[in-house]
């Protein structure tokens, strides 16, 4: 039986645990920095040191959970007699050379490992939540700015609607498993997840429509590669909807996953829809948009091809620390015990199984919350260099 | 402004019932229902007797029927079975010919309890005042504590004390509360870990740990022991985006021009920021400070489940983990007011500050 590590070998051996991770950090790094000249914004990131450190952050939990399997010591689900609540550094019961890095939680599975396969699941879900939101957002807020009446009155009225609900009374009311059962998750789903097609659908009509050939064979593809992805994320079998034969079906996401993730995407939807119409209604006014206007260009041209290009900048650093926010909200779920299993590795799961012992041991709930915290952060300051590279131009 | 005034509260009505409406349908799903059956009457129940006791209270008829009940503009339901005659307003063994016809929350009934068996109007009361001492003292250690950091690190865009402060906010704005919650618990309220150990061995601390790691003493009695480490919880989060934003507001009144004929004509640096910057400088943070509320209402619900502190939070959490439809709906109706009150007072609040700024 080996002894227990010391604090210093126990960051020793995380570090090493991590070295597929620096690598892959190194290796961006250099050649982001050897050729930042080229890439536009992306490359001018690394002229900023706060946004240089905010990227690390965030590209370290992207390898973590990238390379989750050669970082994990234990199995994250796997319960290992005698080592409940097991202090950090302590060698794992009746194997040799095995060690709970960070400790065991309450049912005796490994922190570290836990917090290791958890970043897979936020580093997943969090940024294509923001991405479904965003597109419902552009979708939706291009027209209320350029349009205005009253079309905007009413799509205002209903983001104003959804904000003015308090987020954990919709989430505890939205992520329960009898709303699960009755089908609404596969309802909102369908017309949530359909904003992203029909998005690149008039994105590619608008600028394409002289070209009447290309455009049928894009559109074309767009319908049926994207069309075939929305039944698969959506059918289910044995529930309310599902088209498509099993051997079709090539993405099953179950339903308790996908209610987190629509109501995600539901919650952070009206206030990007806010943002772009703000941006629409001050972009609107420029001369290159009556320019475009004068020359007989179609609305929907105007506002993707005109407008949006022109308010990347604030859409980009507001992704940015939409993720993070999105991170949060995913964290508040599990905190919550909503939508994720009990098992689930995730953060906000383990924070919440953690916190019930937190006085006497605190190590499993704080690990995933220093993870949390990390990730976030990075994110913010992420979006603070770019805010101050992008202000440069 | 008073159209203005008129039309805004017409919409908050608007938006009140519409996302009333939503609660209502939301718990008053079937399986929710029969959630709702099993729990009170009993857990082995068939769908049978399940269908009978949903019909027998009420819940059979139509939604937005019963909707309308709620409110108080639809009469309550009555049956009579057996001679014995129930009903929503006629409270068990009272004579039904007394009870009046509507009892919705135009009348002031804001129904009974399934969880806790008690008013929900009672209910509500005893925890808001709960919470409102929680959100109290979080705003008085927050905004303050915002605007001087804010203030201090706009004033000399880009000084090293400008920088040292930003990150401090970018990280507290990085820093929900169940993570800080988390880490100050582990810190100062663990037997084992952090601080109190230290201390204890010293002998500096009478307890195991410098601070209880619960709230619930606070119910009765606030100390700053019981109290600091819930309010510091909630106040963290909140403090580094109105300190940002205080911040972004304070860099821009320092380029004005009046701001640098103050400094031309010979007046001292901190009477600058005193007299002439810091009043312009606080109408951006106004707004942002009002509607910082709603997203207490979320620390505050996170705090409350952390600390056990028996609060509206607490409540909120009790009343949808367990289906209590009228509780959750008092709940969201107290929710939703805050949220558009808020809204209301900033707007109004920020045309007062601002004179450039008018309603149409």
């Amino acid at each position: 039986m080996a002894d227990a590590l010391s604090w210093g070998q126990i960051f020793g051996r995380i570090f090493v645990q991590f070295i597929p991770v620096w690598i892959a950090l190194v290796v961006l790094f250099a050649v982001s920095i050897a050729f930042k000249r080229r890439l536009g914004l992306y490359g001018k990131l690394f002229d900023s040191p706060i946004g240089m450190i905010g990227f690390a952050l965030v590209m370290f939990w992207v390898f973590t959970a990238f390379f989750a399997q050669m970082i994990m010591t234990q199995d994250p689900l796997t319960q290992v007699s005698g080592m409940k609540n097991a202090l950090p550094g302590m060698p794992v019961k009746g194997s040799d050379g095995a060690f709970y890095l960070l400790g065991g939680d309450n049912l005796a599975r490994d922190v570290f490992s836990r917090m290791v396969a958890g970043s897979t699941i936020v580093v997943q879900i969090a940024p294509l939540a923001t991405a479904f939101a965003f597109m419902v957002g552009v979708t939706l807020g291009l027209p209320a700015g350029y349009y205005g009446g009253k079309l905007d009155t009413t799509l205002s009225f209903l983001a104003n609607l959804i904000l003015a609900f308090p987020v954990i009374l919709l989430f505890y009311l939205l992520v329960t498993p009898e709303i699960a059962q009755s089908g609404l998750p596969q309802y909102m789903g369908m017309v949530l997840f359909l904003f992203p097609l029909i998005f690149l659908i008039v994105l590619v009509n608008s600028r394409l429509y002289v070209k009447p050939q290309l455009r049928n064979m894009l559109i074309a593809g767009i319908v049926v590669i994207g069309g075939w992805i929305y039944l698969a994320l959506l059918s289910e079998p044995d529930t309310i909807f599902n088209p498509l034969p099993a051997a079709l079906d090539f993405i099953s996401v179950p339903s308790n996953i996908l209610i987190v993730f629509v109501s995600v995407v539901f919650v952070n939807a009206p206030t990007v829809f806010r943002i772009i119409r703000g941006l629409v209604l001050d972009i609107k006014t420029r001369d290159y948009v009556a320019a475009s206007q004068t020359r007989g260009e179609g609305p929907w041209y105007i506002m993707l091809w005109e407008i949006l290009p022109n308010a990347r900048g604030p859409l980009i650093v507001d992704f940015c620390l939409r993720i993070g926010y999105t991170t949060i909200l995913l964290g508040t779920l599990g905190f919550f015990g909503l939508g994720l299993s009990p098992e689930s590795p995730d953060w906000g799961s383990t924070i919440n199984a953690g916190r019930k012992l937190l006085a006497a041991f605190p190590h499993p709930a704080v690990v995933p919350a220093l993870a949390l915290m990390s990730l976030v952060l990075g994110l913010n300051l992420l979006a603070d260099g770019l805010r101050e590279e992008s202000l440069k131009d | 402004m008073i159209v203005f005034v008129i039309r805004r509260i017409l919409t908050m009505v608007l938006t009140a019932l519409c996302l009333t409406f939503i609660v209502f349908y939301l718990t008053n799903l079937p399986a929710n229902l029969e959630k709702l059956a099993k729990s009170e009457a009993s857990a082995r129940m068939s769908d049978e007797d399940v269908t009978k006791w949903i019909e027998r209270n009420g819940y059979a008829t139509p939604v937005l029927q019963r909707y309308g009940e709620w409110l108080g503009i639809v009469p309550g339901w009555t049956r009579t079975e057996e001679g014995v005659t129930t009903g929503r307003c006629i409270p068990r063994g009272s004579d039904p010919a007394l009870a009046p016809s509507h009892c919705g929350i135009l009348q002031g009934d804001w129904g009974f309890s399934t969880v806790f068996k008690q008013p929900v109007s009672s209910i509500i009361a005893d925890r808001l005042s709960a919470t409102g001492w929680l959100m109290f003292w979080v705003m008085a250690v927050m905004v303050p504590t915002a605007l001087v950091i804010g203030v201090l690190s706009g004033m000399r865009e880009g000084s090293r004390l400008d920088r040292g402060l930003s990150i401090f906010s970018i990280a507290s704005t990085a820093t929900p509360e169940y993570v800080s919650g988390v880490v100050l618990i582990a810190l100062f309220a663990s037997a084992t870990t952090g601080i109190s150990p230290w201390l204890a061995e010293h002998g500096w601390i009478s307890g195991k740990t410098l601070f209880p790691g619960t709230a619930t003493s606070a119910m009765e009695n606030i100390t700053f022991w019981n109290f600091a480490l819930p309010v510091a919880t909630i106040a963290l989060y909140g403090t580094g985006y109105i300190a940002r934003m205080t911040r972004a507001s304070m860099t821009e009144v320092m380029t004005a021009q009046y701001i640098r004929t103050a400094r031309l004509k010979g007046v001292s640096f901190p009477n600058v920021v005193l007299k002439h910057a810091l009043r312009n400088a606080l109408i951006a943070p106004f707004t942002v400070i009002m509607l910082q509320f709603p997203w207490l209402l979320n620390g505050v619900v996170i705090v409350e489940t952390l600390f056990n502190y028996k609060g509206f939070g607490w409540t909120l959490v009790q009343a949808a983990g367990n289906n209590d439809i009228e509780l959750l709906l008092a709940c969201s109706v107290v929710a939703v007011f805050v949220v558009l009150v808020t809204q209301l007072i900033s707007d109004i609040g920020y045309v007062f500050l601002n004179p450039r700024i008018r309603v149409s």
